[in-house]
């Protein structure tokens, strides 16, 4: 295996909208300031790859907009998933480790203003059984958060803590679309209210990886990926137990999280009760510091929210301000897919 | 005054999709008030029934029949239905074991409020007034006082007349869209009947219609640059067949135009000219579709009589 590590991390101002600019436009920003940090011109990077979503936009190939943004002619190496950025992270990585790459330039970006992102999400469900019924994302996350409730794993006082510490932590975050001292608000879906939702806005985010020397020719401290995996579970909710993660568990059990402790988690948890089934399926323990960023209840771009959680992760190794953290991002309703990255600063066990 | 074009743009689906076996037997099953399992290897039911052992992988056919009744494993209290939900008055989202079932389906429950609402409830299905084969065939759940019947499921062929062998799921979602500032510009000057395109600070190309960044320097762009009116034809393809809601009579010539100051070809339809006399390096202009306000683009090119461009002139575009 080939070390490879995050060189530079950059993330836009989250914002409700941003009608004055095009994809492109959000993106460029991010683009121009992770080169920035590292140097490298846009033709110098081995690998690009990116995640968005066409269901987002309203329009097919929507990605190809953004290309433009990447110098993408004359040709480059280039891929794209329909998924979270922390996916085309996981690809990027995967390509530095074949040895076709030294570097490469992953990011990701997502406007929910031209749409209603509820309902868009329903559009990736399963379409014989669950996308006809409209069942929508808020609605899905609130049966995992009852089932918690009886369980007894948590209760709405519970739920209304984590999201003030997750929205007090985001206020030391200049990138927050949400933080201070949000209400709990009135029921979305029982027994979630507002202030266990994520805020709904527009985004971008973009890391750059390199190998080796490469890495530590970029970068004073770079955030080793010590290992990386994602899981996925049967699609069917009635199939699953709501109350746990085992897919989570599992891919942080292959990225070697259980190995040694993490000082530093970065979850992606778009509701406050997933960060409770989250937490549990980790082993994080209180000393651990959970989204010092305020996660994904202080800022949630969909489809960038997963890579900001490594990005964020990243740049605390990057400040000195953790040696050893836990990044995790999730896709699909209920934490169906998971992926788990540890990150390591040079020093953290020499 | 904002600056920023914005418009509704509504995506409409009508996805039809073929079914295997199981959901076949399935969603026939429903249209005929019969809810069907199936039971993987080690005898657990699935209801609702997959092909694939979720745990095994193995192919799954042993269909079995279980009760329209169950009980509500997790819920939640939807105050606001949203559109295409169904039921429009406030209802429970829930997870349904079926009696007979081990694990559980999700659809809504009509109660009057979240206070009758618990895990573990007893319920049974509804059935929609006309039923086609689909999961919406079960219009919803329904308080229900019976105690769980706990005996085996029946075996079931799986076999119906007539069964449903495909579903169309329409779909259609809402945007509002905003192409963002350089293409507002573009389109907002197009109003006026002019082309503006945008260069490159960096290599000096002018994109047009512009992106707001160049795709070989990946910056943004910004200088506006009137470009055209006239430009060269630089590669064309005849249309031999008519397109469906287009009132153009075939054959016509569909060709790539680079608008004179502009670097980047655009393309629009050739008119004026016999199709078969249209040639690389034919000077066009545009003729607008219309006259005034709503005119916003060109209808087509036509010849402006001039010479030829010279091959040199435009082979960078071609
Ligand atoms: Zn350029």
């Amino acid at each position: 295996m080939r070390d490879v590590a995050i060189v530079a991390f950059a993330q836009t101002a989250h914002r409700r909208r941003t009608d004055e600019l095009s994809e492109v436009d959000l993106l460029m920003p991010v683009l121009h300031e992770v080169l920035g940090a590292t140097g490298l011109k846009a033709n110098e990077i081995g690998f690009t790859c990116s995640g968005s979503a066409d269901y987002l936009a309203g329009r097919a190939f929507s990605f190809t907009m953004a290309l433009d943004g990447v110098g993408a002619h004359p040709p480059i190496s280039e891929s794209h998933v329909e998924m979270d950025g922390a996916w085309a992270l996981y690809e990027a990585w995967v390509k530095i480790q074949t040895g076709e790459a030294d570097t490469a330039l992953v990011y990701s970006y997502g406007k929910s203003s031209p749409g209603r992102v509820r309902d868009v999400l329903t559009r990736q469900l399963d379409p014989y059984y669950l996308a006809p019924l409209w069942p929508d994302s808020v609605a899905l996350a609130a049966l995992q958060a009852q089932a918690l409730i009886d369980a007894g794993a948590t209760d709405e006082g519970a739920l209304a803590a984590v999201a003030a510490r997750n929205r007090t932590a985001a206020a030391g975050n200049p990138h927050a679309q949400l933080a201070g001292d949000v209400p709990a608000g009135d029921y979305l879906v029982h027994p979630l209210r507002t202030g266990d939702c994520p805020p709904i806005g527009d985004g971008a985010a973009a890391v750059v990886l390199a190998a080796g020397d490469t890495a530590r020719a970029l970068c004073a401290r770079p955030a080793w990926i010590r290992g990386i995996d994602h899981r996925i579970e049967a699609h069917g909710l009635g199939v699953r137990d709501l109350t746990d993660s085992p897919s989570a568990r599992l891919a942080a059990e292959r990225a070697g999280a259980f190995e040694r402790p993490v000082d530093t988690a970065e979850l992606h948890a778009p509701f406050t009760s997933q960060e409770v089934v989250l937490r549990q399926a980790l082993r994080l323990g209180d000393d651990v510091r959970v989204n010092p960023s305020g996660g994904a209840l202080a800022a949630n771009p969909v489809m960038a929210a997963g890579l900001i959680r490594l990005g964020e992760a990243a740049a605390r190794i990057h400040r000195g301000e953790s040696d050893r953290a836990l990044a995790h991002a999730t896709s699909g309703p209920c934490l169906q897919q998971n992926l788990v990255a540890v990150l390591e600063g040079e020093s953290a066990h020499a | 005054m904002s600056d920023v074009l914005s418009a509704p743009l509504v995506v409409e689906f009508p996805f039809t999709r073929s079914l295997g076996p199981v959901q076949s037997a399935f969603l026939t099953g429903l249209r005929e008030r019969t809810v069907l399992g199936v039971r993987t290897e080690d005898g657990t039911v699935l209801v609702p029934p997959v092909e694939y052992d979720p745990v095994t992988a193995n192919e799954i056919r042993d269909l079995v029949e279980v009760a329209p009744t169950g009980t509500v494993t997790t819920w939640a209290w939807n105050p606001a239905p949203r559109r295409d939900q169904p039921l429009g008055t406030p209802f429970a989202w829930v997870l349904v074991r079926l009696d007979g079932a081990a694990t559980a389906l999700l659809h809504v429950l009509d109660a009057p409020g979240p206070d009758a609402v618990r895990a573990g409830m007893r319920v049974r299905i509804r059935w929609a007034a006309t039923r086609t084969g689909a999961i919406t065939d079960i219009a919803c759940f329904e308080p229900y006082d019976g105690e769980p019947d706990d005996s085996e499921p029946a075996p079931h062929t799986g076999e119906f007349t007539d069964p449903v062998t495909g579903i169309v799921t329409p779909a259609r979602l809402d945007y509002v869209h905003t192409p963002g500032r350089a293409q507002s510009a573009y389109l907002t000057a197009l109003e006026d009947h002019r082309m503006v395109g945008e260069r490159c600070p960096a290599c000096r190309k002018v994109y047009v219609p512009p992106r707001g960044a160049c795709p070989t320097c990946g910056v943004a762009t910004a200088e506006q640059v009137e470009v055209g009116p006239r430009g060269t034809v630089t590669t064309f393809c005849i249309v031999n067949i008519k397109a469906k809601n287009l009132d153009i009579e075939v054959p016509y010539v569909y060709a790539h135009i680079a608008l004179d100051g502009a670097d980047l070809a655009l393309h629009g339809r050739i008119a004026g000219i016999p199709y078969d006399q249209v040639r690389m390096g034919l000077r066009v202009e545009p003729v607008w579709a219309g006259a005034g306000q709503g005119s916003r683009h060109p209808d087509h090119y036509r010849p402006t009589g001039e010479p030829d461009a010279d091959y040199d002139t435009y082979k960078e575009l071609v």
